[in-house]
């Protein structure tokens, strides 16, 4: 009953649950999809019927507003039902089991689970004991796939290619799912990373994620052509680690007068949310260098191509169940 | 009733045996071990191409009883360590409530008497309620039957209160473990610091919250002079300290669990909580220091660390999930597959260390195949492979490490105290 056409592209994965399980092939396949579903959001009817028939439901443990409306929207653009649950508890505290929950979602017969979780590896246990799928929309300090997947399609379409490019990322990476899921992809696709942080916000081995490390933020802009900025996440718990606002700004902040010394071109990205004059100056999010807002377009396009595979690998499996 | 096993390889290291001879067993006891045995016996066991040796002395075991049967039972554990070739466990304290006092000794003794299938050996609370502020009556706890004390699965943190367990324990003369642990430096971590944890997105335990409480504990042993012994070693920097106290003279042993030195950090990557062990699986650098200490003596027992506990607790986010894993029905096939395979040791040297050593560190009449001894021996088949399934453990929790894996050995027969408890 597809109406799509077998490609050559051999997707296999049930789950998208970080970059690094991902292939230099798996990554461009989703960011070439993502490229052609980019061209729908600018159509005035902006629906396709992909997706006709199946349900995703977004299970989000922790407040996110960005990630949970792009999934949405690229959901409902490939014409999949879209369900939102959210929920401050986390299963140890009260109620149900993330695997509970998990399995009375695929109970209730939906296609694709989004999940957002504040601990690592959650979205790894869910896809072990669900048959559907599940799309890691951020565990922990550990992955954030669909994340670094818009970042780097923004950055592919800016610079019209990955490999060589000299990307630096700065802010608190030890605690970023932000940085790791980008670093991996980056790396695959033949990038040089550069992390920057204050050493305490810097975790222990991640050279051997294959990046350059340093504290000094002109020698991180020094010749990068492009620079994405994390989010400090000063309310987390372990204030000792995380200098005075102030003076992160001062330190590490991304202003016009450091980028100066930088590439004319560089590309400024950031996640978001952003805080305006503690990672980044205004002027700086809002110049001519910034791609933020492309991003957000980005996110909805990439998400639907993450769906759109995974909806097919599903379509194989089911097609081989009946036959069995 | 006499059980005669023929023409095995008797590997009994306390009496420096390693030969196919045959032993027979006369009631509880072993009543003669030689060649040729010529006697009417009810049973005859052809132990051909087998080794015999003496049952395991497990010194780290949870069997959870009072207080988590839903975890494990005296009569499921010990059922288990049959099956693993166990005759003898060290029961610890971290029940519910904790045996911590002469009375939960007596209560756990009669529960041992009424449900266990092999001896149980109990250990006693340092402080009550394992918290590290308040001694137990360690006189008491030795009357009523405990053979060790320790707060395993916490660490004292004061050193004056240490001491002072200390000297309790070398007047009562009762064996202290020791869990090393700085909770100040291991604090919320999950997984082994470095790479590892950086890459899972989880704060990492180092190295150093084991070996620097290692490193004081030895310290005051050594002025108290007081036998301490050190459980689950994982570090290097630990057999570094281990192996310098020893050198000195100061009376310290210690015991690794087969996870240690079969498995490196790497066996969490894919999430899976069984692999949540305290203190974590380490680097592949820290395993290689491991065997070496075993190799060398600066490690002087294997233990299981047997740590069950059901799904609920374990199948769940990782860094809520509970800590360790069951041991006791793959100690032996692994340490064979991990040591004796790859020619790192010798079947005596681990003989002694599962056997022999365990039982002289706990001051018990067991480990060995000498005449008049207790009759408790294991025939293991050194050839015959498995793999390990979730499905065939006789532990109520199946929470193993090593599900999965293919190991080289197989335990035929345990008999304890002349009598068969297991037979594959």
């Amino acid at each position: 009953m597809t109406k799509q056409v077998k490609k050559k592209p051999n997707w296999i994965h049930k789950d998208l649950l970080g970059l690094e399980y991902l292939s230099r092939e798996d990554i461009e396949l989703l960011l070439d999809t993502g490229d052609s579903f980019r061209e729908i959001l600018d159509r005035s009817i902006k629906k396709v019927p992909t997706l006709r028939g199946k349900t995703v439901v977004n299970l989000f443990y922790e407040p996110s507003t960005r990630t949970r409306v792009s999934f949405e929207i690229a959901a409902k653009r490939l014409s999949a039902d879209v369900i939102n649950i959210a929920t401050e508890t986390s299963s140890v505290k009260k109620g149900e089991t993330l695997n509970d929950t998990g399995k009375n979602i695929e109970a209730l017969k939906a296609d694709v689970i989004v999940v957002r979780h504040n601990c690592s590896g959650a979205a790894a246990m869910l896809a072990r004991n669900v048959k559907i799928s599940v799309v890691n929309a951020g565990d922990g300090w550990h992955e954030h796939p669909t994340q670094g997947l818009l970042d780097i399609m923004t950055l592919r379409k800016k610079l019209g290619h990955i490999e060589g490019l000299k990307v630096s990322i700065v802010g608190d990476i030890a605690h970023s799912r932000v940085a790791r899921s980008n670093i991996w992809g980056l790396a695959k696709l033949g990038a040089e990373v550069t992390v920057c942080a204050p050493s305490m916000l810097i975790p222990p081995g991640i050279e051997k994620m294959g990046v350059s490390i340093t504290s000094n933020i002109d020698e991180a802009l020094g010749d990068a052509d492009a620079v994405n900025v994390l989010r400090m996440q000063f309310e987390r718990d372990e204030k000792s680690m995380f200098p005075q606002q102030l003076e992160y700004f001062k330190m590490f902040g991304i202003t016009e007068e450091r980028l100066k010394k930088a590439k004319k071109n560089i590309v400024i990205m950031h996640p978001g949310p952003i805080n305006r004059g503690i990672e980044i100056s205004s002027k700086v999010a809002d110049g001519a260098n910034s791609v933020v807002l492309e991003q957000v377009t980005n996110g909805i396009a990439v998400r639907m191509a993450v769906l759109f595979w995974l909806s097919q690998v599903r379509e194989k499996n089911c097609k081989n169940e009946d036959t069995d | 009733m006499k059980i005669l096993i023929k023409n095995g390889l008797v590997i009994d290291p306390a009496n420096k045996i390693e030969e196919v001879m045959d032993v027979l067993v006369s009631g509880t006891k072993i009543s003669k071990v030689a060649k040729g045995i010529k006697v009417d016996s009810d049973t005859v066991i052809d132990a051909k191409d087998k080794i015999v040796m003496p049952g395991i002395v497990d010194m780290h075991v949870h069997l959870r009883e009072p207080g988590r049967e839903d975890k494990e039972t005296v009569a499921t554990g010990t059922r288990a360590a049959a099956k693993g070739g166990v005759t003898s466990v060290l029961a610890m304290p971290n029940t519910s409530p904790a045996i911590d006092c002469a009375k939960n000794v007596k209560y756990l003794k009669e529960i041992v008497k009424n449900t266990a299938v092999i001896d149980v050996f109990i250990a006693g609370a340092i402080t009550v309620a394992r918290s590290g502020k308040k001694l137990c009556e360690i006189s008491a706890l030795k009357q009523s039957g405990a053979i060790a004390i320790s707060d395993d699965g916490a660490s004292i943190d004061s050193d004056e209160i240490m001491s002072e367990a200390l000297g309790k324990a070398k007047k009562e003369k009762i064996l202290m473990i020791c869990h090393c642990e700085d909770r100040s430096l291991s604090g919320r971590g999950v997984v082994n610091r470095g790479f590892t944890a950086t890459r899972l997105g989880f704060r990492g335990i180092s190295n150093e919250s084991e070996y620097k409480r290692v490193e004081r504990d030895i310290k005051l042993a050594e002025k108290s002079g007081t036998a301490i012994h050190i459980a689950h070693v994982s570090c290097r920097e630990s057999v570094e300290a281990i192996a310098r106290a020893k050198k000195k003279g100061v009376k310290v042993t210690a015991e690794t669990a087969p996870h240690y030195f079969a498995l490196n950090e790497e066996a969490v990557l894919d999430y899976n909580t069984n692999m949540k062990i305290n203190p974590p699986l380490r680097s592949k650098d820290d395993v290689e220091a491991i065997k070496e200490g075993l190799k060398k003596g600066m490690i002087d027992v294997i233990a299981s660390d047997h740590a069950p506990h059901t799904e609920n607790e374990k199948e769940i986010e990782f860094e809520h999930a509970a800590l360790g894993t069951i041991g006791l029905e793959t100690a032996l096939s692994v340490s064979v597959t991990e040591l004796i395979e790859p020619g790192l040791m010798s079947w005596s040297d681990l003989v002694n260390k599962m056997c022999s050593l365990p039982a002289r560190i706990l001051g018990i009449e067991k480990g060995t195949l000498g005449i008049g001894c207790d009759a408790d021996i294991v025939i293991f088949s050194p050839e015959k492979e498995w793999v390990v399934k979730k499905k065939n453990f006789a532990s109520r929790s199946k929470n193993s490490a090593f599900i999965g894996k293919k190991l080289k050995g197989a335990v035929e027969y345990t008999i304890h105290k002349g009598e068969v408890v297991y037979k594959l």
